[in-house]
């Protein structure tokens, strides 16, 4: 059964920018000892907020799920329940999706002047701005990831991008086309409709700002189903956009899992478009729910492998701490991770012993203390793969440099892990695997590294390493991948369009391409009569 | 201080230059008096920039795009600080509506209106700044090219006095938004709400020099910004003979790149099949909006003949119903002309008309023995070789005539040198679809008429002028395209 499947793979994915110096920060972290928070692990820091968010936000209103049931959400910290939330099924996905199809096609909100839409996601922005820590500290609580960097990252980043959808709600243009004949042609771009969103739970709040952004920008009204996992942000956020004066039914937030909630949503017959982000397996699935009720579009935003190239003349230092960051960041639960660390043989010797020193510094811990750099997986399901993937990796040969092993025995902390003389069969060069573990490969030549690169089923990014511009100019155009980071890594602009090739996906968020997944292009005919030119 | 009718006063704040980030008296230490148009009273004087007040502008400006922040910030940050202008712009909105109305005779239930939506403005320009996308190029070699839009430079912006602060911002936000910066020279007759907006501009965040302010003359202070060979874009909205001359001393100077949004003598075209009552409306609001003082003024109202009894009956009465009087009064609809010259221009006009034997149904003559108040006057049996068809009049001065055919009212509304904008009111879809490409003009009406928004671009054609303000089309204004070249090897595809 499709919907079974769902289950446990609905939700995930995506990373965001932060660290964009990551030498400073390796710095401001040095003097810190490796696992020196692993004793904090057992003396967890309180979090300094409440969590006043529980239920369903139907229509402008707090609501419990129709069959009254919940589920809890965790501490990945220490694995414990922090608050019991509104569990959605079919039932409460017709609530909400009648909330928003009422509200699309009688309420204010497509009505509207865009002018007066950007206001309000304008208003939106300064709200969240003003419960950043809060905000904050409720994603790591639930999330797990280090909370300076869901403060001075993922927030700032979440209000510059309802700034920047603020700004195209009200710069949306049709166009004028020429006929052949005497015809008078006008494109115009209208809304979609009714937008179904599926986020998942590795950058909660941005995953929720790519989504719901564009959709409001562009007039559509929403159904959000959160990850399980970590239902709490967008709830409270949710809030906060109806403080700022969001018409009820416009947006709609729906807790649960992907079998009795996620799939109800894909499958509506009244919902008229569907992004899901996530991982790959259950893209196919979400794609053929589509198929199969309305054929509503989709926008898919699933996994990768993503190979991160350091050719011979990069800088050596520069290019460890970038691919450790890649690799690393966010505790590896990044879709375009630079899970492939290529390097090229004549600098690989010197790279793989710096790698290894870096991830053996690198500080992991209780999220909520400072200078941690990575905190505990999301939940035990995530962290026992991971554990198999390690497993998987030794028992093909590959060499262990370091890592390999849980931390502690409370939460789902687990070792920064790099394995060497790493080959494309192996599973661990294959597979998503979302978590600390670093694969690094070794390649002769551009040739080579081209063809290497490309033989995936994934297409989500990748990183190059180069000062010489032909060779980042032939990169840039060879690697099928959405995106490509030339020396840089998981920069993720407001404008900058993200997504993947083949199975990763199909078509673009953030940028101005992001809004073409919500809205219709309709174009209008009518004759002209002597017209003075066509 | 400077008293309203009502009895309360308003304190002058700001009179002197704003050069790089401070109020500064002008170089020579000379000043000039501003007008209280409802009076001839004088309001404030004011500091008169001449050359060397413009030199240190410019420098001023250079210095700030050459090595200060403005540029370098990303067009994100930009935004925020503009979108906080628009915030501080929000909470003085009355202190700066009487500004205008007081310097420029403007009614002030206007003026509360116009200030929020010049803060609107910058909302748009905000949201536009990290939206200026260059383009990616297909190559008929092995090549990769990109293009790059890159901020011109120092742009030099020369604002008339009839909406002192619409045109401020539709010229200072799209050049911001780009990265520039600028001098910006107000109308000698309206120069207080900009010397406030430079005031607001610095409390939000612009760094000092990119906004540079310096009220004065145009053959004076005008005149120095367009042969400036430091800046590197003029930005000119005023009278079409004046275009002229900013133009030449822009091609004698350093052939700084130029926009101009000049004259008009905007036709409005009233077809049988409109409802005369609305279409009487609209022609009218269409002369006698912000006294006539507009550059699309409706200046030209062509009727049918089969409906035109009866919208001029209509027409001239409720012309004679228009309430003229001291602008701050709420039910006032209709200030003083801005100063004395234009009202004894507008006047000589009328004269004019009478004696090339136009028919004038009502107005004529100014009202009152203080101020600069005119009666709404609208003339019949207008021809077209006539002046008062011909010249803008820029005063409440209707020149109305009868046509026949659609092909006769193209021909009509075309037989102009002006090409700003056009009316149209009819409900016959061909009729306003074949009219609107017919019309040589940059903004066409069709059954509205003042219609300015920030999203929708504005500019002339022929004498009118070139380059569009508003829209994402304004940001073009003040970027200039560079195309970037390299060969490119072993790509798998061209």
């Amino acid at each position: 059964m499709a919907a079974r499947r769902l289950s446990s793979l609905v939700s995930r994915s995506l990373a965001s920018s932060l660290l964009q110096s990551p030498g400073r920060t390796c710095g401001r972290w040095s003097n810190l000892s490796r696992f020196s928070t692993a004793a904090a692990v057992q003396e967890l820091i309180t979090p300094q907020v409440q969590i006043s968010y529980t239920q369903h936000l139907i229509n402008g209103k707090f609501v419990d799920a129709a069959s009254g049931k919940t589920f809890p959400a965790y501490d990945p910290r220490s694995g414990e329940v922090i608050a019991y939330v509104a569990e959605g099924d079919a039932e409460d996905i017709n609530r909400a999706v009648s909330a928003a199809r009422k509200a699309f096609d009688e309420g204010p909100w497509p009505k509207m002047t865009a002018y007066e839409r950007s206001r309000i996601l304008l208003r939106f922005a300064d709200l969240v701005e003003k419960h950043s820590n809060e905000l904050a500290a409720l994603e790591t609580w639930n999330n797990g990831k280090p909370f300076e960097q869901a403060l001075m990252s993922e927030l700032p980043m979440f209000v510059r991008l309802f700034h920047y959808y603020a700004g195209w709600a009200d710069k949306i243009h049709g166009l004028t086309v020429p006929g052949d004949g005497n015809y008078h042609i006008q494109v115009l771009h209208e809304p979609i409709g009714v937008a179904g969103q599926i986020i998942p739970w590795n950058f909660p709040l941005l995953m929720f700002a790519w989504k719901v952004g564009p959709a409001l920008a562009c007039g559509n009204t929403i159904v959000l189903k959160t990850a399980e996992q970590t239902p709490l942000t967008a709830l409270y956020v949710a809030q906060l956009l109806h403080e700022a004066g969001l018409p009820p039914g416009v947006l709609n937030v729906v807790s649960g899992y992907g079998p009795t909630a996620g799939a109800p949503l894909v499958a509506h017959m009244d919902v008229d478009k569907l992004a899901f982000t996530g991982s790959t397996e259950t893209g196919k699935v979400v794609l053929e729910l589509a198929a199969r009720s309305n054929l509503k579009p989709v926008t898919l935003e699933l996994g990768g492998k993503s190979p991160f190239i350091v050719f011979d003349d990069a800088d050596v230092d520069k290019a460890v701490e970038l691919a450790h960051f890649a690799l690393f960041f966010n505790q590896g639960q990044c879709c375009c991770a630079g899970s492939r660390t290529f390097v090229h043989e004549r600098i690989y010797d010197e790279f793989l012993e710096k790698a290894k020193a870096r991830a053996m510094r690198r500080i992991v811990g209780d999220p909520f203390k400072k200078g941690v750099e990575q905190g505990p997986q999301i939940d035990v399901e995530q962290f026992e793969k991971v554990l198999r993937y390690i497993r998987s990796g030794k028992e093909s040969n590959a060499t262990l440099e370091c890592g390999g092993a849980r931390i502690g025995s409370k939460g789902f902390f687990i070792e920064p892990t790099v394995f060497s003389n790493v080959k494309d069969d192996m599973l661990i060069a294959q597979d998503e695997i979302f978590g600390p573990v670093q694969s690094i490969l070794k390649f002769k030549d551009i040739d080579e590294v081209i063809k290497r690169a490309n033989e995936t089923r994934y297409g989500l990014a990748a990183g190059v390493f180069t000062k010489n511009g032909d060779t980042a100019n032939r990169m840039m155009r060879a690697l099928k991948v959405g995106t490509v980071w030339i020396n840089c890594f998981d920069v993720f602009d407001a404008a900058i369009p993200f997504g993947g090739y083949k199975m990763s996906g199909i078509g673009r968020e953030k940028g101005i391409y992001s809004l073409n997944n919500y809205l219709q292009v309709k174009a209008v005919v009518s004759p002209l009569k002597n017209p003075a030119w066509i | 201080m400077a008293s309203l009718s009502n009895g309360h006063s308003i304190d002058i704040k700001f009179t002197k230059l704003f050069i790089n980030g401070q109020f500064v008296d002008s170089v020579s230490g000379k000043t000039f008096e501003t007008i209280d148009p409802r009076t001839g009273d004088v309001i404030a004087s004011v500091a008169e920039a001449t050359k060397e007040d413009v030199d240190s502008a410019v420098q001023a400006a250079r210095h700030a795009f050459d090595s200060g922040p403005w540029p370098r910030m990303s067009g994100a940050e930009r935004g925020r600080i503009l979108m906080k202008w628009a915030d501080l712009i929000d909470q003085h909105t009355e202190e700066i509506a009487a500004l205008d109305t007081m310097d420029a005779g403007k009614l002030f239930q206007y003026c509360k209106m116009e200030v929020p939506s010049v803060a609107n403005m910058l909302r748009y320009y905000a949201g536009a700044a990290d939206k200026i996308h260059g383009e990616v190029l297909k190559t008929a070699g092995k090549f990769h090219a990109y293009t790059l839009l890159e901020p011109i430079g120092v742009v030099g912006h020369i604002i008339p006095w009839n909406f002192p602060s619409t045109l401020f911002f539709n010229k200072v936000s799209p050049s911001l938004a780009a990265g520039c910066t600028m001098v910006v020279k107000p109308a000698e007759q309206t120069p207080l709400s900009a010397l406030f907006y430079a005031h607001l501009a610095k409390l939000a965040g612009i760094p000092d020099g990119v906004l540079n302010v310096v009220p004065g003359f145009g053959k004076i202070a005008g005149s120095a910004v367009c042969s400036h060979m430091d800046i590197d874009k003029i930005s000119f909205t005023g009278s079409t003979q004046t275009g002229r001359e900013v133009m030449q001393a822009a091609a004698k100077s350093n052939l700084k790149q130029v926009s101009l949004e000049l004259g008009g003598k905007s036709p409005i075209i009233i077809f049988d099949d409109a409802d005369v009552d609305t279409a009487s409306q609209l022609a009218l609001i269409g002369i006698l909006f912000n006294k006539g003082e507009v550059c699309v003024a409706g200046s030209r109202v062509f009727v049918q003949e089969g409906i035109y009894d009866e919208f001029e009956k209509k027409l001239v009465e409720k012309a004679k119903a228009w309430v003229v009087g001291d602008p701050f009064e709420p039910n006032v609809q209709q200030g003083p002309q801005v100063d004395k010259r234009q009202f004894e221009k507008i006047l000589s006009y009328i004269e004019h008309g009478k004696r090339e034997g136009a028919t004038l149904l009502t107005g004529g003559k100014a009202i009152g023995n203080k101020g600069y108040y005119i009666e709404p006057t609208i003339f019949a049996n207008v021809k077209e070789d006539m002046l008062i068809a011909k010249d803008e009049i820029f005063g409440p001065v209707m020149a109305l005539s009868k046509f026949k055919t659609m092909e006769e009212a193209i021909e009509r509304a075309n037989n102009t040198t002006y090409g700003l904008a056009a009316g149209i009111v009819t409900k016959n879809i061909d009729i306003a679809n074949t009219v609107s490409r017919s019309v040589r003009a940059g903004m066409i009406w069709v059954n509205c008429y003042f219609i300015f928004e920030h999203d929708i671009p504005f500019g002339g054609y022929k004498a009118s002028g070139f380059g569009k303000d508003y829209g994402m089309e304004a940001l073009h204004k003040y970027l200039q395209v560079k195309s970037v070249v390299t060969p490119i090897y072993n790509s798998p595809w061209h």
